[in-house]
């Protein structure tokens, strides 16, 4: 069982007060996520400071290449009681985050669960299968089962392109492709179109068709996906079971991968 | 492509300069010139200004009011708020359905009409209303469908349609400084312009705007004037709207925006309609008073679109005000007083009535909430500060300028300044806009509006909270109950499962799919209600709604998510009969049909015996 | 003296699955000798026994596809205290449940009347011993209530076993790094 938080917040309040005992200037840009003390750059996220200390914190749409985003909501945490999206959310000294505890990540499963059941994901068919954030976060949340029911929604893959396949049913619109297609390739391959559940990728083509686009297997778009949509043709299933990213080892002990670069790209209007 | 059609688009793009950020306005007078924005037109524009093609897709896909696909020469759309439903909207649109030989949703087969829903149309107190081609029109009956059903198999213009129909009254039942408002155009301006503030005060000391007579003391004097009057916002969160202004004219930046926040989407509510219809020189000499306090050059008033009938009105009484020098350069003579408003048409999204996702829209994109912070007064249209402003509040600054804080705050309660404008529709003998002083009770309101036998008010619409037969003593005030201004009443002949059932397929409908839990979430509880409606629900589904409800409320991007479980958890909390009555079996349901799942395989093979078939339980 | 502890009766099933998830659990090799100690077997493709009485625990392997799954699931659900999806196509329908984007009208006039070597006249058989089709392939939660899932596809022999383990010992199953996976 998880220490309560009146007594992780009482041991944190109590090294924090000998920290800033000890270093005054250094120590006020220090906060808690479950009573574990983080140091952070000003300027730095919730979400940033922790995966820089090493602290894993689930994510889908985060990539430390890039802008927050906080779409798929992953990562959110109580922040001094308050539920709040730790990848957007600037830390500031003094703040008690709660982090792993069995309320926050009760509802990441059923976030989890949510996001199985509106596309279709079928792993043991999935080139992405052992590499993928979707999964590895279901296993290092324990989530045995969509729980709800699914919704099968039909979405046609886009094989048009030589080298590259689009598989729809995969996606979970974290918007990483067209946040890479945009800033890094400046090609803006990748949109949204419809609104709510009806939501979906497009590519810019007036055909609709991957082939139609300026796409190529060197774009920065084309690696960004943290699941099965974008996948290079005849390379599927290259590494064997076993030896595959999260076989390795569960990706909340793999907080490093995530750190994030410093400086990221700057808001453009 | 036709080159004509071409051409049309040309036109339309060179109106607006080729500018990108006036993508909204580029696509809907595309669509009203071309029926509907083709592949083809989508690449036209996209050219013309200069964006990705799949961005412009992406913004054409987001807004209901928006067809990539051709949706026939006749577009009718059935408002479908609880209002409308209690007024038999969904017979009347059968009938016209009927009448026309086409299936709700589908486009008829020689593609002259659709028939659909459409979220509420604002127009609750003379319902069942209905868009055609965008253009409302109200109190629909069994007479004006078939004749309407007439018209359109006859393919008459809607231009011809009887002038009748489009008629949208203004219902106003009780009145107050607002309704009753006599200021001339430019009067509340002229005082706030007069209007000379302390010059030792911290704000006065800061120049308003850059390069404008130093003089100028008015400004910061009518910021004092604003908070003093202690207004506090009228779209629901109730913000301090001087404290607002004054964020925004101390944000870094030398240009700065007015929004008038028109997109009043909320189910139940129509006051800003009436107040743009009554009082629009009022609204506009507030954005007006705001531009003079925090020194914005450029407002724009965001309209919904289902309010597209008073666009030609609104820019009447916009240039009437160029004329008179309410608007323009120099205004009413005073130096470097420069400030004009556009009005900017929605296009049937819901969410953009959050003031982030609003500006997104202004811009020319997807209507999606901002992440925040930071926040529009800092960080707005364009990049911009920017405040964003209700109708209704706009509406109480021209007043204040003209009257003064201390005459606003001794009106209504000492936390609640001023009045609120209710839009009370639902089971009363007088529906329409009741202009009260906050503090005003339920029971009070209740009792203006003739209504009898109340079971339930819905205040704020279905993000509000829905109040039941022992809390009718409580007020309206943002101490007590604060709304953005939707009364919706129900007597008990009401069942209070389906008002909750509808507002369920209201926010999965309006849902922008942004963030995981509103996406799905919001599915998830309409799927969950209509399996407890359509009599297949146990304590399972029960348990289902709150769970769900509980990842919406702690993990939703936006107030959308945020609200969505509100009608649900309220009814499920003060009604729980009306869910438990429809649990006929204690323990778990199929979660589908399992007989309708054979039905394709017994068409296919011809077979009807018992083993063709699957009851729904053991 | 304690009483001696009664064996927990079992019994599995394959419904619209391949028998992948029967032979995982078959790879537990020779621990399955100390299983028998702990339960014995009711209907299962072990016994051949063709009706299941009551059991303290059923494993199900495969989704709903067809109506005769849905009795037998439904079977299942009467006599057996806990049920479990055993397996990926249990928990969501799997490797079946692709054909769900396709109308069932296409998929049996291809498979029984338009494809390429089939005898003339060939129609869709319409025999009353054979279970009709569901438009979709469906987990089996969808259908019935179940206590436990075990994904994988198949789940792991050093799956099954933890998770018999557990629960024959009275522990909430918890299978953990390795032996939790969807693939």
């Amino acid at each position: 069982m998880k220490t309560s938080n009146s007594e992780v917040s009482a041991q944190a309040n109590a090294r924090g007060a000998r920290a800033k005992a000890a270093r005054p200037a250094e120590a006020n840009n220090v906060f808690t996520i479950d009573g574990r003390e983080i140091p952070f750059e000003p300027g730095q996220t919730v979400m940033q400071a922790a995966l820089t200390a090493g602290v894993f914190v689930p994510h889908l749409c985060y990539h430390p290449e890039f802008r927050p985003h906080g779409s798929c909501k992953l990562c959110t945490m109580k922040v001094n009681g308050r539920p709040t999206t730790s990848c957007t959310l600037p830390a500031a000294p003094g703040m008690e985050v709660e982090n792993n505890t069995t309320e926050i990540n009760d509802k990441r499963r059923l976030l989890i669960q949510m996001l199985l059941v509106e596309g279709n994901h079928f792993c043991p068919s999935c080139e992405k299968s052992g590499n993928c954030k979707l999964q590895a976060l279901g296993y290092a949340l324990g989530v045995m089962s969509p729980h709800f029911t699914l919704f099968y929604p039909v979405r046609p893959v886009d094989a048009s392109h030589p080298e590259m396949l689009l598989d729809f049913n995969r996606c979970i619109l974290c918007e990483l492709c067209i946040r890479a297609s945009a800033e890094v390739d400046k090609k803006n391959v990748f949109a949204l179109s419809g609104r709510g559940l009806k939501k979906h990728l497009i590519v810019n083509a007036e055909s609709g068709r991957l082939a139609d686009t300026d796409f190529a297997p060197t774009d920065k778009a084309a690696e960004v996906c943290p699941v099965g949509v974008i996948l290079r043709k005849r390379r599927g299933f290259a590494v064997p079971i076993g030896k595959r990213t999260y076989d390795l080892k569960p990706i909340n002990e793999q907080a490093d991968r995530f750190k994030p670069l410093t400086p990221l790209p700057k808001e453009e209007f | 492509m036709p080159e004509s059609s071409l051409e049309t688009v040309a036109v339309i793009l060179g109106n607006h300069g080729n500018n990108g950020t006036r993508l909204m306005q580029i696509l809907r007078e595309t669509q009203e010139a071309l029926g509907w924005l083709s592949p083809e037109t989508i690449t036209a524009i996209a050219k013309g200004v200069g964006w990705p093609r799949a961005k412009v897709e992406g913004t054409a896909g987001f807004y209901s009011f928006f067809h990539t696909r051709p949706m026939g020469r006749y577009r009718v759309l059935w408002s479908d708020n609880i209002t409308d439903r209690m007024l038999g909207n969904l017979d009347l649109m059968q009938t016209m359905c009927q009448k026309l030989w086409l299936e709700p949703g589908r486009v008829s087969e020689d593609g002259l009409v659709s028939v659909d829903t459409t979220s509420c149309t604002g127009m609750c107190d003379q319902g069942p209303a209905v868009l055609v081609n965008y253009r409302a029109i109200t109190r629909m009956t069994q007479e004006r469908v078939a004749r309407m059903a007439e018209l359109i198999q006859k393919q008459v213009p809607v231009a011809g349609w009887p002038t009748e129909w489009f008629q949208v009254e203004d219902n106003i039942r009780r009145a107050d400084i607002l309704l009753n408002n006599t200021t001339k155009p430019g009067e509340a301006l002229k005082a706030a312009l007069a209007r000379e503030g302390n010059q030792e005060s911290a704000a006065n000391a800061r120049s308003w705007r850059e390069g404008v007579n130093a003089a100028t003391r008015g400004p910061s004097a009518v910021l004092e004037e604003i908070k003093k009057s202690n207004l506090r916002g009228r779209g629901g969160a109730g913000f301090t709207t001087g404290i607002k202004w004054e964020a925004c004219r101390h944000a870094p930046g030398d240009e700065r925006y007015v929004v008038c926040n028109a997109d009043e989407g909320e189910p139940g509510t129509f006051k800003d309609r009436v107040l743009l219809t009554r009082q629009a020189d009022l609204v506009f000499e507030g954005m007006t008073i705001a531009a003079y306090a925090i020194g914005a050059r450029k407002g724009y008033l965001y309209l919904r679109g289902e309010y597209r009938y008073l666009l030609e009105r609104l820019n009447e009484v916009l240039a009437r005000r160029r004329d008179m020098n309410l608007l323009g350069t120099n205004i009413l003579g005073h130096s470097g007083f420069d400030f004009d408003i556009e009005v900017h048409l929605g296009a049937g999204a819901y969410v953009c009535g959050e003031e982030s996702a609003l500006i997104e829209s202004l811009e020319g994109k997807r209507g999606v909430p901002r992440n925040r912070p930071p926040y529009p007064v800092t960080v707005g249209f364009l990049g911009k500060p920017t405040v964003v402003n209700n109708v209704e509040t706009l509406a109480a600054a021209a007043l204040i300028a003209a009257k003064g804080g201390d005459w606003y705050r001794d009106i209504g309660t000492e936390r609640s300044a001023g009045t609120k404008l209710l839009s009370v529709s639902g089971d009363v003998a007088r529906p329409g806009i009741y202009e009260y002083p906050f503090g005003v009770t339920i029971a009070e309101v209740l009792a203006d509006a003739g209504a009898t036998d109340t079971q339930a008010v819905q205040i704020s619409g279905p993000s509000g909270v829905c109040v039941a037969d022992n809390e009718f003593g409580r007020s309206i005030a943002f101490e007590d109950i604060p709304t953005a201004g939707a009364f919706m009443v129900f007597d008990y002949s009401r069942d209070m499962f389906e008002v909750a059932r509808n507002f369920a397929h209201f926010f999965a409908h309006e849902s922008c799919g942004f963030c995981t839990p509103c996406r799905v979430g919001t599915t998830l509880l309409k799927n969950l209600m209509d399996k407890i409606g359509d009599g297949h629900g146990t304590q399972v589904e029960i348990s289902e709604i709150f769970q769900v409800s509980h990842v919406l409320q702690m993990a939703a991007h936006c107030g959308l998510g945020h609200t969505a479980p509100h009608p649900l958890l309220d009814t499920l909390e003060k009604f729980r009969p009306a869910y438990e009555r429809r649990l006929k079996y204690l323990n778990f349901r199929p979660a589908f049909d399992l007989d309708g799942a054979l039905a394709r395989a017994r068409q296919m093979t011809g077979r009807d015996d018992l083993a063709a078939h699957l009851g729904s339980s053991e | 003296m304690t009483a001696p502890i009664r064996k927990l009766r079992v019994a599995t099933t394959s419904l619209a699955g391949c028998f992948g998830c029967h032979m995982s659990f078959l790879d537990i090799d020779e621990r399955i000798l100390k299983l028998v100690e702990l339960v014995e077997f009711d209907r299962s493709p072990i016994t051949d026994i063709k009706q299941c009485g009551p059991c303290d625990l059923g494993l199900i392997e495969g989704g709903v596809c067809n109506a005769e799954n849905v009795h037998v699931l439904r079977e299942f659900r009467k006599q057996c205290k806990i049920l479990v999806a055993l397996g990926a196509c249990a928990v969501n329908g799997g490797l079946p449940a692709q054909r769900n984007r396709l109308d069932l009208r296409d998929i049996l006039e291809e498979v029984y009347v338009t494809e390429d070597g089939l005898a003339r006249g060939s129609k869709i058989p319409n025999d009353p011993e054979l279970p009709l089709l569901l438009d979709k392939v469906r987990p089996i939660h969808e259908v019935v209530r179940i206590d436990y899932f075990l994904p994988g596809c198949p789940p792991p022999a050093d799956a099954i076993w933890k998770f018999l383990t557990d629960l024959i010992a009275g522990r909430t199953p918890v299978l953990g790094h390795g032996l939790l996976h969807y693939d």
